[in-house]
């Protein structure tokens, strides 16, 4: 009798627990940016060593980010594309507060293709890369493609032009550099997370854009460089605004940031940016928090993940292949942690 | 007497609120829908149908490049899946012997239950290089057709087809063989009485007989392709557009919604999103529906 | 007589309905054989204890997501099969005619409802007005897809049971709620049983439902108002990433939640077989 009576209360015990919470861990959740995942996730899996904060971030395309931090349904997001002004008025009628943006590191978007016996890095022009994705150039031995790269013998095959298909920042570096580049690109499609493509395959994600063009012979691409170095995919050069050829790097994003003025509310564009060894396609990635955090362990595990992020997490960006911030920037932030309350 | 009778009532009553309850889930999921759409319905109206514009950006939104997509998949599947779905129904009901059939119908009933997550592994993973490696020998017999032209990269509303044609095959199977089975001995004795051969007897009475059970089955077969999710998701291309060709990508309304659902930001995209499951929605009741009707006059015939 | 030709048609269709065949099974084959080289040959034991590692990094497992589909499943069995279970009683032993056909028509409704569906219904019931993604989303939204299913069988086993039985019990005295619940379902048991372990096997597997509920974790999910993994998002999400270990791993999720599905199948049918039942 009394054996069954522990067995039951055991039993009951456990399926009660269950239901609570550990009171240690805090679990804050998070989504947005496939861009910075792969440095988001070593942050988090590092922070949570010397904390008890368990961030969960789900990486689901800036779009996602945007939407479910205004939704609520996500502590912070995280986008490579700042928000819109219209984004931002609405997240604040909805969530009757502002929206903070804070850089995380620089990164590079890169083009990666697959073409049957080309191995070498191809130099792309703006030019081209806009014809490309505008579906005006179709086959790879087009002369915009040809006069660039004297010595490869570049195929007659169509080009398999591959794009995101879900809402991302990554799409919008992309965009927003063709939209610098191009009028006609700027005109008929302009910048966004998510665009109306003329023409080209949509795969989920970076990763699913890099598995694509793995897949898909004389297909091309755009992913950002982490992707295409861990993927030992082939990537090409792009002509800056100094008119030279620049292989993504973590200097050329480097000295891209390095022109630019930072805004006191973080957004800024530096593609396309001035300087000899600037890479074009580069941009900041920013975490987008919201300016009131109720909780107060939450507050206290976000606040605090962004001070180490700050310090010790900018140490460990040159591993994964994306470039720190620069030191101005880091201390406009530390400053700007404040503004949460 | 009265306690006996109040014990029913608590059981009546009881049952009776788990019965209601299905008919109010039902009718809240479709409130629930109609309710969230209301902004694009207001907007597009019933131009929603058929405008064939995507585009997030400028906020313009069509439902038909995801009609066309879903209803051209799931068409290809039953093209594909009815012939070799009742090939083996009329096998494994009339030709295989009782242990052999029971043996394998199991196995074929077991496809069914493989999840769909798994048939997209194998579609992205298998099947899609396997097409790309056949394209040459379906673009040589069939290219000259306008379904099989333009530039095939292997994700596809072909793929798509196929992937769904193996995912439908075990409902049409399980469902056909037990109709075809139930088919009074005496009509395939008549014929073969008077000198028809196996498959004459089968195709021109046994069949014609079951028909409406097969019928039923094929509807409620399609009604599982349309909504199909995870399989075309990850090998249909992801594009928003019309294309005649197979080999073309496409998009079904249910993979548009499983990609594009966590990102929708604002009323309009949210709910046109929201709006095109309900569409959906709406087609399935009507498929449901004569598939229903089918499979109820099968039962009064007391062929099932 | 039998022309040529006749014989010569009889002998090719009938060849090809077992080519049909052939076919089908065939393909089944395929896949077991399939995911057991990719995933079944490279399975780990880290797999099944550890939890997944930052991208990038090999090793790492889906311990999670395996609890996390047990705790999804909980709640869905607790939600469907009740309501299912009673449901299907209501329309075998009291239906009448109008309002049970209604009942069975919405039932096949929403049974025919595509599962992305019924995620967005939880999404904007459940995820919305509470703030976050959480397991009993998750649940609700497969719990709802186990209840058509859960009715259906139930009410087919349920009139399997053989009228005698029912007037026996009812001649010796025992009122209609104690005839059901003392001989009418005891002698369904093995009936209802292997009904709601298909109809479990059946949602086990989904994932669309699940991506904007249950949405997915790294961590382990504590409770039921947290997100969760799960097997099967899991395997979508490893399965389209670029990572070599990741697809692998997908190989390997995929394996085990195919071995759980089909072991629970190929057991329930076996003791529906056993008992020689005629409903289905």
């Amino acid at each position: 009798m009394t054996r069954r009576i522990f067995i039951v209360n055991a039993a009951l015990a456990t399926v009660l627990t269950m239901g609570v919470a550990s009171a240690q861990e805090v679990l804050i959740n998070a989504a947005g940016a496939t861009f910075p995942y792969p440095m988001y996730s070593k942050w988090f899996d590092e922070y949570h060593k010397k904390t008890n904060a368990q961030i969960n971030y789900a990486s689901i395309g800036s779009g996602g980010g945007i939407a479910q931090v205004t939704a609520g349904t996500v502590d912070f997001g995280a986008s490579d594309g700042p928000m819109t002004d219209e984004q931002i008025k609405a997240f604040q009628d909805k969530r009757g507060m502002a929206i903070l943006h804070f850089p995380t590191v620089l990164g590079a978007v890169v083009p990666t293709y697959n073409i049957p016996g080309v191995a070498g890095s191809l130099n792309f022009t703006g030019e081209a890369l806009a014809g490309i994705y505008l579906g005006k150039i179709t086959k790879w031995n087009d002369p915009e493609l040809t006069k660039a790269n004297p010595g490869v013998k570049l195929p007659g095959s169509n080009i398999v032009v591959v794009h995101r298909s879900d809402g991302s920042g990554t799409t919008y570096i992309w965009t927003d550099y063709l939209s610098k580049i191009s009028k006609e690109w700027e005109t008929r499609v302009g910048k966004a997370t998510s665009v109306k493509w003329p023409v080209g395959l949509g795969g989920k994600g970076n990763e699913g854009v890099s598995g694509s063009v793995q897949q898909t012979a004389n297909s091309i691409g755009y992913v950002e460089l982490i992707y295409a170095i861990q993927n030992k995919m082939t990537y090409g050069k792009v002509k800056n605004a100094a008119g030279d050829f620049i292989q993504a790097s973590l200097a050329g994003v480097t000295a891209a940031a390095a022109g630019a003025t930072m805004p006191d509310d973080f957004r800024v564009s530096i593609t396309n940016a001035p300087g000899k060894t600037a890479y074009p396609i580069s941009s900041f990635t920013w975490l987008l928090i919201p300016a009131k955090i109720a909780d107060p362990a939450k507050k206290k595990a976000i606040t605090g993940f962004l001070s180490w992020m700050l310090t010790d997490g900018q140490k460990m960006t040159a591993a994964l292949s994306y470039a720190p911030l620069p030191n101005a920037v880091v201390t406009k932030e530390m400053k700007a942690i404040a503004k949460i309350q | 007497m009265h306690r006996l009778r109040s014990g029913d009532d608590i059981a009546y009553v009881i049952t009776l609120t788990c019965a209601l309850t299905i008919l109010a889930l039902t009718a809240l999921l479709v409130f629930e829908l109609y309710k969230n759409s209301a902004v694009p319905r207001h907007q597009f109206g019933w131009s929603f149908l058929v405008t064939s514009t995507w585009d997030p950006v400028t906020g313009e939104f069509g439902a038909l490049p995801f009609i066309y997509g879903t209803v051209v998949t799931s068409g290809l599947a039953l093209f594909l899946g009815i012939p070799l779905g009742v090939g083996a129904a009329i096998f494994l009901a009339e030709l295989a012997p009782a242990k052999i059939s029971n043996a394998l119908t199991f196995l074929i009933e077991l496809l069914a239950a493989v999840p769909s997550v798994i048939f997209g592994l194998l579609g992205i993973f298998v099947l899609v290089p396997a097409l790309i490696a056949l394209e040459p020998v379906i673009r040589g017999v069939l290219g000259w057709t306008p379904l099989f032209s333009g530039p095939f990269y292997g994700v596809s509303m072909l793929s798509a087809g196929v992937v769904l044609s193996v995912m439908i095959i075990p409902f049409i199977i399980s469902i056909s063989r037990e109709v075809i089975r139930a088919v009074p001995t005496e009509q395939r004795e008549g014929a073969l009485a008077l000198g028809a051969t196996k498959w004459e007897t089968t195709w021109d009475v046994v069949i014609p007989f079951a028909r409406t059970g097969i019928m039923g089955s094929i509807f409620l077969a399609l009604a599982r392709s349309l909504g199909e999710t995870m399989a075309v998701t990850m090998v249909i291309g992801n594009d928003p557009a019309i294309h005649a060709s197979l080999f073309a990508p496409g998009y079904s309304i249910a993979a548009v919604i499983a990609n594009e659902f966590a990102e929708a930001t604002g009323d309009l995209y949210l709910g046109s999103l929201i709006e095109l499951g309900l569409v959906l929605f709406g087609l399935t009741i009507i498929i449901n529906g004569l598939a229903r009707v089918l499979v109820l006059s099968t039962t009064k015939k007391g062929a099932s | 007589m039998l022309s040529l030709r006749r014989k010569a048609v009889n002998a090719v269709m009938l060849s090809l309905t077992g080519v049909c065949t052939f076919v089908a099974v065939g393909t089944l084959l395929f896949i077991l054989g399939y995911l057991f080289v990719h995933g079944g040959s490279s399975l780990t034991v880290d797999f099944f204890t550890k939890l997944p590692t930052p991208v990038g990094e090999p090793g790492g497992g889906m311990a999670n997501a395996i609890v996390g589909s047990a705790k999804l499943l909980l709640i869905a069995t607790c939600i469907g099969v009740p309501i299912g279970f009673l449901g299907g009683v209501y329309l075998a032993e009291f239906g009448g005619s109008a309002f049970s056909f209604v009942v069975r028509y919405t039932t096949d409704l929403l049974n025919g409802v595509p599962s992305i569906v019924i995620g967005i219904f939880a999404y904007t019931l459940i995820v919305l007005p509470q703030g976050h993604f959480s397991t009993l989303s998750g649940g609700l939204a497969l719990g709802v897809m186990m209840i058509p299913i859960a009715i259906r069988s139930s009410e087919d086993f349920l009139r399997a049971v053989p009228v005698s039985l029912r007037e026996g019990a009812m001649a010796l005295g025992a009122s209609k709620a104690k005839t059901i619940f003392t001989v009418v379902i005891p002698a369904a048991k093995a009936g209802l049983i292997t009904g709601i372990m298909l109809n479990v096997a059946r949602v086990a597997g989904e994932t669309a439902p699940l991506i904007f509920t249950a949405f997915g974790n790294r961590f382990w999910s504590r409770g039921w108002e947290q997100p969760t993994a799960s097997l099967p998002v899991m395997i979508w999400t490893y399965a389209i990433s670029p990572y070599k270990d990741w697809k692998q791993q997908a190989w390997s999720a995929g394996f085990v939640l195919l071995m759980l599905v089909l072991t629970i199948n190929v057991t329930a049918r076996m003791i529906l077989s056993k008992r020689g039942h005629a409903a289905r």
